[in-house]
């Protein structure tokens, strides 16, 4: 089993529809299992129709709660509470937004004032597509885990493709290099960045190539909107040769696409972007089966 | 008055709608500062360019073990939500990268075996941008460290830092977690910018329920308004959320952002159609 994960530094680069497109090349010579893993905004669906065939509750930590009767107002918990949660007020009163459930307050409390409620901190879902199962999920509103939900995601993506037989995952990663992005592309055997010549992208590719090397999950570059600066195209060329990563793809800007995207069509069907695209999956494509797989490592 | 410029969706224009209201505003006379709180991408300093005055480094407390009291009850790891302490029977293991820096262990461990370290996770930074003109502006950053997986505690930080002199403009990450919250708890109006397609409208309504939750008042503007559809409109209008500004694409603007330049400063339209907002800012920090 090949795993690549899609990831940018930066946002809004063009992840998730150049992934949809990927999905969707893929598929014509055999199903693939897509796992939409920026759980915090996720948009995969959004270009891959289909029936959710399952939803499944996500839990993840818990969160204080104070017996208003037991409490003396001592105020030893907010004292404590580095995540600065409770305000004593007529009773001590945990602000579930900010709460991180460490139980500090439990633990200070003189009168066993505080439980615990297990936290529902979003949702995940198995859809069907019209390129094979599409893992993604929904994070609550103001909820903190979000590097664990992504690794339950891809956990339930690689338990469809075995369940399936599929061969390949497609990760669409969320943006930053933090947990979240860490839980995306452990044991990946191939991270494709998508970025843009611009100050922003190149800065933000730098330190996405720098985490790569951190993880030693190899890496391959893709340039989307190349034609928005030809200075910054060739500085961000040279900046992948330096680290190893091939170019396996330059896409010009063209106003098609976000129109295409606001008809729920992918890129690929905007005839200046389709070419390349396809190329690219080429490459891709050669490189993952070169690149020794790392599928069976421990996440 | 704190400003959190936010956006759910990556890549619609936080960066450019902050840099261009900052350069605005101080142009015309009013105190500004600009705080880059996207710790994990910063590029805010790539269009302000400014001189940085100072650089500290930024740490985190986590457990140490101290002395040799431990006597391997594993009262501590029974404790840790976050398993960043492992007790062996002859040692215990701490993993400082997953701990949450709550201070629990400490007070949990009944040998007073476990001390606090700081565990040094990313940067902020301190500057000015234009220190040659009458109006500058006062500039603050931070920069995780690669590898580091908390980006919360260096924003918590890297708010603490801020003068609230002026006018505020707060550059959020993209998305709706934690790391946002933090942000958004502590603002006075959240200015979401979004684009009018189905990934930016999807964003922006989960945006929108986060600010609401927080109970904070909410505008936002439209980039590449011309680009996509009429549905963030019509989103808006029906929240009853006031749209700020419209951009429409231009790619002379695009282009000089691609070289590293404040939109604003080379675009006249994009000055007046920010400039209602602008003074909007202006007219709720005075009063």
């Amino acid at each position: 089993m090949k795993q690549l994960v899609v990831i940018s530094g930066k946002g809004g680069t063009g992840k998730t529809s150049i992934l949809a497109s990927l999905a969707c090349l893929s598929a014509w010579e055999s199903s693939v299992v897509t796992a939409d893993c920026d759980v915090d905004a996720a948009n995969l669906a959004l270009l891959l129709p289909g029936d959710d065939v399952r939803t499944e509750p996500f839990w993840s930590g818990r969160r204080a709660k104070i017996d208003a009767d037991s409490c003396m107002l001592c105020g030893l918990c907010a004292e404590q509470c580095r995540a600065a949660a409770i305000r004593v007020e007529d009773c001590a009163v945990i602000d579930p937004l900010a709460c991180e459930g460490c139980g500090v307050c439990a633990l200070v409390c003189p009168v066993e004032a505080v439980s615990f409620e297990d936290n529902q901190a979003g949702m995940w879902m198995e859809r069907r597509t019209a390129f094979g199962p599409l893992i993604h999920a929904a994070l609550g509103i103001a909820q903190d885990n979000s590097g664990k939900l992504v690794a339950q995601v891809r956990q339930e993506a690689r338990a469809v493709a075995e369940r399936d037989h599929i061969d390949l995952i497609l990760v669409d990663g969320p943006p930053g290099i933090g947990c979240p992005v860490h839980a995306s592309l452990t044991g990946c055997d191939l991270a494709l960045v998508v970025t843009e010549p611009t100050p922003s992208g190149k800065h933000d590719l730098e330190r996405v190539l720098a985490l790569l090397d951190h993880f030693a999950v190899p890496a391959a570059v893709l340039l989307n909107k190349c034609d928005l600066s030809q200075e910054f195209t060739t500085r961000i060329e040279a900046l992948a040769r330096r680290a190893g990563a091939q170019v396996v793809g330059k896409l010009a800007f063209s106003r098609e696409v976000p129109q295409a995207l606001a008809r729920g069509e992918l890129p690929l069907a905007v005839e200046a972007v389709a070419a390349p695209l396809a190329e690219a999956w080429e490459r891709i494509s050669a490189l993952l089966s070169t690149g020794e797989s790392q599928a069976n490592q421990v996440l | 008055m704190r400003i959190a410029v936010a956006s759910g969706k990556g890549g619609t224009g936080k960066t450019l709608v902050s840099t261009s209201l900052a350069w605005l505003l101080a142009r015309d006379g009013h105190p500004i500062a600009y705080v880059d709180a996207d710790v994990e991408e910063p590029n805010g300093h790539l269009f302000l360019h400014p001189e940085l005055s100072d650089c500290q480094r930024y740490a985190r407390p986590v457990p140490e073990l101290k002395g040799k009291t431990c006597s391997g009850c594993g009262e501590c790891q029974r404790f840790c939500q976050f398993n960043a302490i492992l007790a062996l029977p002859d040692r215990i293991m701490l993993f400082p990268e997953l701990c949450s820096s709550c201070g629990g262990c400490v007070l949990a461990c009944r040998e007073m075996a476990l001390g606090e370290k700081p565990r040094e996770i990313g940067s902020i930074e301190t500057g000015t941008a234009w220190a040659e003109t009458r109006h500058p502006i006062r500039f603050l950053a931070a920069t995780l460290d690669v590898g580091e997986a908390r980006a919360t505690p260096l924003i918590g930080g890297l708010l603490d830092r801020i003068e609230d002199r002026g006018i505020v403009l707060i550059d959020a990450p993209p998305g709706t977690s934690c790391n946002v919250m933090e942000i958004v708890r502590g603002a006075d109006l959240v200015v979401l910018v979004t684009e009018p397609t189905p990934f930016g409208l999807h964003d922006l309504a989960l945006a929108v329920e986060m600010t609401r939750a927080l109970g904070k008042p909410v505008t936002a503007v439209v980039n590449r308004s011309d680009l996509g559809d009429d549905h963030t409109r019509k989103y808006l209008a029906s929240q009853e959320i006031e749209m700020a500004a419209e951009i429409p694409f231009r790619s002379e603007v695009a282009e000089a952002y691609a070289k590293g330049q404040i939109a604003a400063a080379v675009s006249p339209e994009l000055q007046s159609l920010l400039w209602p907002l602008g003074r909007r800012l202006i007219e709720e920090a005075s009063s």
